[in-house]
Parts: structure tokens; C-alpha cells; sequence
């Protein structure tokens, strides 16, 4: 068994360990347990980055195994420069979530933590497939945790928003699965993406199976107009759910992306880039404008992290150097920065139990500790130099004004929405005087909130200041990316 | 002429004649006070069941392929490894069924256990025959045997009412499957399906009457699966029979119907394919639409658990008709086993939904409703985990098994490059969306609603272990699915091959 499995399996196999053992009499063990076993995968996740070879586009620390002889389906594994961020990025947000959960949820610990385990398998197993049938299951398999998750420790319209949440992103994967099933027949009985790769197709095929591919991975994204689910599903979902979502589900839309839609439908997707731009960038602008005037502040974030994954498909479809590797910057960013900013609700929420902006205001006179990191994370949502943040965005801004100066002209002005939404939130939540006695009351963050958020706040400025460990590691691949985007698959006749 | 017989062929439906009479003679011994689940006949019946497992798995390894009684009896390992499995899922409907059935004074008298087995030596013929008598006689084994089982709480106004209703349609389906064969026994002069199929294959019979022949068979057929337009029963008959009846009906008689489904179809009237396809076609989208939108609408478990069952037969159907494409025997010998792969998963899966079914009813209080399972997770984690893991297995969510049961259908569809095939999938596939409303709705009642009672879920041990085993194979062989998927496979070579 490789290091990737372990990366796979070590969550899968702790969170059923955890479920089918644990009990509500000793929260406490399952609770530590839980943390042990999450920091023992993102250990394993940080070997998995040791061990990467920088500087190649091969895949690495490849596991190939037949699966289901009689479909040719491997059990094929490995990562490159794009997607081991994500591999370790995954590791790191369950650690968060864990200590997250820790005093919040006490009913049922043992499956909220199992949940949150497994699910975090899940996703590194779609991140690290290589065999399209392999990313099938794992990426569907991904609802099944997500949707207990929010239906049993969410808010007052969790059945609602759980429902919406698993037939939504079920209905796009849906078409997904014929898409791949044909490509399986097209390629003569295969399902390695490799294989697919190499595979001419016409025009007319590309582009069903490019809107295919599209409905998939549009709807996880989310890109606008598809996008409705994801604030009703953020809404409700407890604040470990929201926080998972946005850092990593809403990354696996964009990396199948880059793993299906781009190198296996080059010619489809040049032909439709126009239209993935003009929808990135009123994701970016429209629900930017969204976002200013929400009243709760969880659909505000939510429609924020709508506005910048805007970012990360107008990058993809740019189709050059900058504009993808800022794409991908922003995801891993946006993971960061997204999930701090719904820890951050969910430490004022456990206190006050109320996510409208009008419960608040002058925060800062009773938890300044609390403020100071929350100010940090809105200022990185909103772009500023020297945080995460920063970076990705700046990157597709750049690439948007060398493909087109008006393009990156409206693409900029998101920085000046971003700005708007975050910082009216701050203003409104933190600062000014204390409007009621619920802020009075509130107590500052303690040791275990202050870890969390530290964590976050590290990771945020660490990346917004030395970004150089992402770019080089995926700089190969991008470029293999984007060479295989560059040449066409139609068959000459 | 006594080779010919081939005795060693059919010891399986032997040794369950046997055993089914001497069971019941047995039973006589049963005192109903000293032993209320009547055990001694219970295990009996189970070691008995075992041993025919045993025995048809054991064949069926061998891979031999060849005919008893003068071409009577086909013997092959796509029928031994239905009857292998036809028996487990006997043996498991057992397990779930005594607890229920003492509760319910249905096992005070030992007709359960042997009528079932009788139902089962039924099941054994069809599976098994190469003749149109035999496939009849087996089918009326069967059916007799289950409508006696329907009405076994005879003074259930619901259980009479499901036992006339399944009596008069089933006695209606059978006419029309032994019409069907008249007209085709009157146009090639032979009830041996060998024979049909060369008969038909001179091309000197005329087609008219041949395709009439057809029509009545298909339309028997349906009826056994409960395919729309011919599901009137089935919603019914899940509801009203007592759970452990209904699950008796909707797990081993359906690797049945399969069997002479593959044996009449494919087996007989493969000449006249391109006619049965386009039936099966309409059958099956029908089916789809009807079994998934239905269910939406039930508030009852049974009911919607039978209105998914005619969705499922829909999608099943999918496999038989793909493989009927221009001489590709790999294609069909895919489609034939991903049918088989499909219909084999979902008794898997059907079993263990039922069995939880029963595992909450208790004496004097059926739990029928879908508000009855609120908040199983909170009195019975495990309990709720399987069934769980079932219904997402019925909506075809990875990993669990039914996932790979679609997938291998829709593959063989959209690899069959038949008109409209990837139409047909994509229509299929919005259905299981449908699908997937109604599955997470239960779950949704399980996992988010507060239970109505705090009461904890308590069953006997081997229930236990045995519904545990049950959810642990639906998810096991979702993560490792490649093997059933094999086995199938080549049973449908090996068996349809010569």
C-alpha cells in the first residue's frame, strides 16, 4: 500500500473505526481520537509533498492496481504538481474542522467527527484518481457524509438545504457518468484518463461532452447561474459542513475542470471559452454586487466564495501560463481564506446564535483577540497585498488584461467589490459601538479557537507572502496543462 | 436412454423435495408452546436451503454446461449460480422472517417454512428448464405456493384482500404466458427451446403468428417482474402481505424471472429479437416512469419500496434488450450480464431493506409507515447504517453496490450503439434522480427527525449478525464489485455460449 492510499484510506478506515466504536458516554476519547487520526493523515499528506519530485509533469507516486477487470477500471492513483496542493490542503482543513467541532457539537460526536473523516478520504481520493470511473465514485461518493453532515447538525432549514445540496450537484454528475461511459465506449474499452487524453474526437462529440463535463463540474463549482444551491446549503450547514464545502468540495468542480473538461475537450472548450469568461466574470461582478447586500452574514461569505471561484474559471479559460496558475492559486487560497471566514461566524454564532449582521456590531470592545483575526481574514477576502488572497487574484487579473484590457478591467473591479462587501461586514459586525447585550456578553476566543484560527491566519499570511512553494510545484504541470489545451483532438479527415 | 436422464444434474431440486417433505413431516413433531419460532423446522429448512447452496455453487464452479431428461433440464452455471443465490436469499428471508412471524401467530403451524421451500423447488424448475411445460409448471409451483403465503394471516383483512388480487392477476399472467407458448408450440410443432429457436431459425413459419405467440409471453413475463403496464399487483401485494411474504416475493423469485426471462428471450425466441427489444423498450421506460414518479407519492415503506421495485425491473430490462444489436456476441454476453449483475445486487440489497423492515415491527405494530423510522439513528445506529447504506445502494450512489449495477447497465446501452441509446440513458439516468428523492427522504426521516419513542432496536443474535453481514456485503461489494461483475459475466458466456 502506498502513501497516497494511506492518504485515502487512513480517514475512511479512522472515521468508520470512530463511528462504529464511539459513544456519546466518552465524547471526550472520540473527540481526541478524531484529532490524532486527522493529524496523522495530514502528516501523512506532508510526506506525500516531501516525497513530490518538483520541476516534472509526470504523475507521481503512482498506484495502479486492476479494480473491475471486466470494465478495464483500475485503481489508479498518483499526483501532480496540481493536485498534490490539494492533497495537503484537504489534511489540513479536516485538522481545522476537528478542532473546530470540538466543544460545539455534542450530540452524537462520534458520526459528526466520522463524517468529517471519511468525507475527507473521499476527497483526496478525487483529487488523486486517475481512472475516470475511480474520480466517478469517489466525487459522487463525497455527497453521501456532505448530506448527513448538514441534515443532521445543521439549522432550522437543514432538510432543505440538504436535499437541495445532494440533487443539485447529483443531477449534474449525473450527466457526468454518461459522458464518461461514452468516452469509455469512444476509447475502445478504457477509462484511464491518459488514455482519453490521446483520444480524437469531433467537434460536435467535444461539445456534448464538453456541456456534460460542464453540468458536473458548473454546478460544484459554482459558477453562475448555477450557483443558487450553494448559499441556502451554507446557510444551514453546521459551521464545520461550510467550512469543508467552500475550502475543498467547491475545489473538486474546479479540478475536474482541469482533469476532464480542459485536456480531454481542447477544441470544445477554445469554442466555449467565450462563454465561460462572460459567465466567470458575472460571477464576479453580479454576485459581487450580490454580496454587498446580504443581511446574513454566511449567504454574504457564500456569495463571496461564489464571486471568487468567478475567479478561478476566468483563469482556466484564459488559456495561458498566468491566468491558470493564478486560477489554481485562487482555489487553494480561497480554501484558506473561505474556511476562516465560516469559523469565524461560527465562533460568534456558538456565543449569540444569530448570523444576521444586525445582531451585532462593536465587537471589538469584547473580543478583541477574536476581531483581530477576523479582520485578518476579511482583508484577505477582499484582496489585500501580502495575503493569500492576494495573490491568485492579482495573477488572473493580469493574464485577463493581456487576453483583453476590458476583460481585466471588469475583472479588477471585483478587488473594489470584494473590498465593499468585506469590509462593510467588518464595519458593521466588529466596529462601532455595542448595539445590544448579547455582543455585552460575549466572551473572547479561547485557547482552543485561538489555535484554529492562528492556524488559518498563518497559512494566510504565509501564502500571501511567500507563494513560491505552490507556483513551483505546479509549474510543470500547468505548462503540460496548457499544452495539451493547445493542440486540437478533431481527427483531420 | 437411462444417460440421458442425467440424474446427477438435478439433485439439487432433489434433495429440496426431499428435504420439503420430510420437513414437513417433521414439522408434526413441533410442539407450538414449547417452541413458538418453531426452531427445529426453522433449522432444518435453513440446512437444508445451505446444502442446496452449497451444492448448486459447487456446480456452478465447475462451469459444466450440459441437459438432463431429455433436454428437459438445462444445466448450466448461470442457472446454478441463481439457484445458489435464490437459496441464500431464502435462507436470509427465513432469518429475518421467524421473529416477525411469531409475533404475528403466522408460525403456528409450519406452513411457513413449507410452502416457502415448495416456492423454492418452483423457482429451482424455472431456473432450470429448457421446455415450456416445465418453465409452466415451475412458475405454478411458485405462484400457488405464494398466494397461499399471502393469505396465511387469513384473518387480516389487508393480507386477503393482496392474496385475491395476486391470485386472480397472477392466474390472468399465467394464461397469458401459456398462451403465448401454445401459439408457439402450434407454429414450430416443439416445447423444447432448443428446438423453438431452430425452428424459427428456418425461416418457414410464419412471423405474424410467431410475434403473437411473443406479444403473450412478454406480457407474462412483465407481469412476473411487475413492469408497467402489468404492475398492478405489485404495490398491492408489498403492502398487504405481511413483511416477511412480501420479502419472500421480492427476493428469490425475481433471480427467477430473470432466468426464463434470458431462457425464453434469449434462449428461444432470439430470431425474433428485434420485435421482443422494442417491447422490453417500452416496457422498461414505462416502468421507469410510472415505478419512480409513484413513489414519490407513498407515504407507506412497502408501497414505495414496491413502486422503486418497478423502476428497478425498468432498469434491468435495460440490460436484456442491449444486447440485442447486430451479431456482437461480447456486447451481448455484457448486456446479458449486466442485467444479471443488476438483478442479483438489488435481492441483495432488497433483503436487507426488508429485513429492518421487520427487525422494527413488533407484535400488534408493523412498522409500515415512513414516519415510523423517524430517528432510527438515535435507537439504533447500526440499524440505521444498513439501512442506509441500502437505500443509497437503490438510488445508485457510489460506492455502494447498486451504483456499479446501473453502471454496467448504462454501459452496455450506450456500448450497444442502438438508436436512441443514449436518449434512453439519459432518461434513465433523470429517473434515478427522481429515484434519489424518495430513498433520502427515508434517510432523511431516519437521521433528522426526532424519534417518536426512545426505545432501543432489539433483535435476536442471528438477526443481528445476519442484517449486519447484509449491509456489510452491499457496501463491500460496491468498493471491491469486480468479482460478482466476473462471475456474472462469464456464467452468461459459458451459459449462453453453446
Amino acid at each position: 500500500m502506498g502513501l497516497l492510499s494511506l492518504c485515502i484510506w487512513a480517514p475512511i478506515c479512522f472515521g468508520a473505526l470512530i463511528v462504529a466504536l464511539g459513544k456519546d458516554l466518552h465524547a471526550n476519547s472520540v473527540r481526541w481520537f478524531s484529532l490524532l487520526s486527522s493529524l496523522f493523515c495530514f502528516g501523512a499528506s506532508l510526506i506525500v509533498y516531501k516525497d513530490f519530485q518538483f520541476g516534472t509533469a509526470q504523475m507521481q507516486l503512482v498506484e495502479n492496481l486492476s479494480w473491475i477487470e471486466r470494465f478495464n477500471v483500475f485503481y489508479h492513483i498518483g499526483v501532480d504538481g496540481i493536485s498534490v496542493a490539494f492533497v495537503v490542503l484537504t489534511a489540513f482543513i479536516t485538522v481545522i474542522v476537528v478542532i473546530a467541532g470540538w466543544e460545539v457539537i455534542t450530540e452524537r460526536v462520534n458520526q459528526y467527527m466520522g463524517a468529517f473523516l471519511v468525507l475527507s478520504g473521499v476527497m483526496t481520493g478525487v483529487f488523486c484518481a486517475l481512472d475516470g470511473m475511480l474520480f466517478y465514485v469517489f466525487f459522487e461518493a463525497t455527497l453521501i457524509p456532505m448530506y448527513l453532515i448538514i441534515g443532521v447538525w445543521g439549522g432550522p432549514k437543514k432538510i432543505y438545504a440538504a436535499f437541495k445540496f445532494f440533487l443539485y450537484t447529483l443531477l449534474g454528475s449525473l450527466l457526468l457518468l454518461i459522458a464518461l461511459i461514452y468516452l469509455y465506449s469512444a476509447s475502445g474499452g478504457s477509462f484511464d484518463l491518459q488514455d482519453w487524453y490521446k483520444l480524437p474526437l469531433t467537434a460536435s462529440t467535444q461539445t456534448l461532452l464538453f456541456f456534460a463535463f460542464f453540468a458536473a463540474f458548473a454546478v460544484k463549482v459554482p459558477m453562475w447561474p448555477v450557483h443558487t444551491w450553494l448559499p441556502d446549503v451554507h446557510v444551514e450547514a453546521p459551521t464545520g459542513g461550510s467550512a469543508v464545502l467552500a475550502a475543498i468540495m467547491l475545489k473538486l468542480g474546479a479540478y475536474g475542470f482541469l482533469r476532464f473538461s480542459l485536456p480531454i475537450t481542447p477544441d470544445a472548450a477554445h469554442e466555449w471559452a467565450w462563454l465561460m469568461i462572460a459567465l466567470s466574470i458575472t460571477a464576479v461582478i453580479y454576485v459581487g454586487l450580490v454580496a454587498i447586500v446580504q443581511q446574513d452574514m454566511k449567504k454574504l461569505v457564500a456569495y463571496s466564495s461564489v464571486a471568487h471561484m468567478g475567479f478561478v474559471t476566468l483563469g482556466f479559460f484564459i488559456f495561458n501560463d498566468l491566468g491558470m496558475s493564478g486560477g489554481i492559486v485562487q482555489m487553494v487560497a480561497h480554501g484558506f481564506v473561505s474556511a476562516a471566514m465560516f469559523l469565524c461566524i461560527g465562533v460568534l454564532y456558538d456565543q449569540v446564535h444569530s448570523r444576521e449582521i444586525s445582531s451585532y456590531g462593536g465587537v471589538v470592545n469584547t473580543a478583541p483577540k477574536f476581531v483581530a483575526f477576523a479582520v485578518l481574514f476579511a482583508m484577505a477576502n477582499s484582496g489585500l497585498p501580502g495575503t493569500a488572497g492576494f495573490i491568485g487574484e492579482w495573477m488572473v487579473i493580469l493574464a485577463a488584461v493581456k487576453f483583453n484590457f476590458l476583460l481585466g478591467f471588469a475583472a479588477a473591479t471585483a478587488l473594489i467589490l470584494g473590498a465593499a462587501y468585506s469590509l462593510w461586514m467588518v464595519k458593521r459586525v466588529y466596529f462601532g459601538a455595542i448595539t445590544n447585550d448579547d455582543v455585552k456578553e460575549l466572551k473572547d476566543i479561547n485557547a482552543r479557537e485561538f489555535l484554529m484560527l492562528a492556524l488559518l491566519a498563518l497559512s494566510v499570511i504565509a501564502m500571501g507572502i511567500y507563494p513560491k512553494p505552490l507556483t513551483d510545484v505546479m509549474g510543470p504541470s500547468v505548462a503540460q496543462l496548457l499544452d495539451q489545451v493547445s493542440h486540437t483532438k478533431i481527427p483531420k479527415p | 436412454m437411462t444417460e440421458s436422464f442425467n440424474w446427477a444434474m438435478i439433485y439439487p431440486e432433489i434433495t429440496l423435495l426431499v428435504m420439503a417433505c420430510v420437513i414437513s413431516l417433521a414439522d408434526l413433531s413441533v410442539d407450538n408452546l414449547k417452541s413458538p419460532g418453531r426452531t427445529q423446522t426453522y433449522l432444518l429448512s435453513v440446512l437444508a436451503l445451505g446444502a442446496v447452496a452449497v451444492i448448486a455453487a459447487m456446480n456452478a464452479i465447475s462451469g459444466e454446461v450440459g441437459y438432463a431428461f431429455n433436454n428437459m433440464v438445462v444445466y448450466d452455471p448461470l442457472g446454478n449460480w441463481l439457484k445458489c443465490f435464490a437459496s441464500i436469499a431464502m435462507i436470509v428471508t427465513f432469518v429475518y422472517g421467524r421473529p416477525y412471524g411469531v409475533d404475528r401467530a403466522m408460525l403456528n403451524g409450519g406452513e411457513y417454512f413449507i410452502l416457502s421451500l415448495f416456492a423454492m423447488l418452483g423457482i429451482f424448475v424455472m431456473i432450470s428448464s429448457n421446455n415450456f411445460l416445465l418453465i409452466y409448471l415451475g412458475l405454478e409451483l411458485t405462484t400457488l405456493s405464494s398466494y397461499a403465503l399471502v393469505a396465511l394471516r387469513r384473518d387480516n383483512g389487508l393480507a386477503t384482500e393482496a392474496a385475491i388480487k395476486y391470485f386472480v392477476l397472477g392466474a390472468m399472467a399465467s394464461g397469458f404466458l401459456l398462451y403465448g407458448m401454445s401459439m408457439l408450440y402450434g407454429s414450430t410443432g416443439t416445447l423444447d427451446i432448443t428446438n423453438v429457436f431452430k425452428a424459427i431459425m428456418t425461416g418457414q413459419i410464419k412471423h405474424q403468428v410467431l410475434v403473437l405467440g411473443l406479444v403473450f409471453i412478454v406480457c407474462g413475463l412483465a407481469f412476473k417482474f411487475g413492469a408497467v403496464p402489468f404492475h398492478m399487483w405489485v404495490p398491492d401485494v408489498y403492502q398487504g402481505a405481511p413483511t416477511s411474504v412480501t420479502l419472500l416475493i421480492a427476493g428469490a423469485p425475481k433471480l427467477a424471472a430473470f432466468a426464463i426471462a434470458i431462457r425464453l428471450l434469449v434462449g428461444g425466441l432470439m430470431p425474433l429479437a428485434l420485435e421482443w427489444q422494442q417491447m422490453l423498450m417500452v416496457l422498461s421506460i414505462c416502468s421507469l416512469l410510472v415505478g419512480n414518479f409513484a413513489a414519490i407519492m407513498q407515504t407507506n415503506l412497502k408501497r414505495m419500496l414496491a413502486y422503486s421495485t418497478i423502476s428497478h425491473m425498468g432498469f434491468m430490462m435495460i440490460g436484456l434488450y442491449s444486447g440485442v444489436v447486430d451479431n456482437n456476441t461480447q456486447g451481448a454476453a455484457n448486456a446479458y450480464s449486466s442485467g444479471m449483475f443488476y438483478i442479483v445486487t438489488y435481492v441483495l440489497t432488497t433483503l436487507a431493506t426488508f429485513g429492518v423492515i421487520m427487525l422494527l415491527a413488533s407484535e400488534g405494530f408493523e412498522s409500515e409507515e415512513i414516519s415510523d423510522f423517524s430517528g432510527l439513528n438515535q435507537r439504533s445506529p447500526l440499524y440505521a447504517g444498513v439501512m442506509t447504506i441500502c437505500l443509497f445502494s437503490l438510488a445508485g450512489i457510489p460506492p455502494m453496490v447498486g451504483f456499479y449495477a446501473k453502471l454496467a447497465v448504462l454501459q452496455s446501452l450506450i456500448s450497444s450503439g442502438l438508436p436512441g441509446g443514449v436518449g434512453i440513458a439519459i432518461f434513465a439516468v433523470a429517473m434515478s434522480l427522481v429515484g434519489a428523492f424518495y430513498y433520502l427522504r427515508v434517510i432523511k426521516v431516519m437521521y433528522f427527525d426526532a424519534p417518536l419513542t426512545v426505545t432501543s432496536v432489539s433483535a435476536s443474535q442471528d438477526v443481528r449478525i445476519v442484517l449486519s453481514l447484509n449491509g456489510a456485503m452491499v457496501i463491500l461489494l460496491g468498493l471491491l464489485p469486480g468479482g460478482l461483475m466476473t462471475l456474472c459475466s462469464n456464467a452468461i458466456v459459458r451459459s449462453l455460449g453453446n
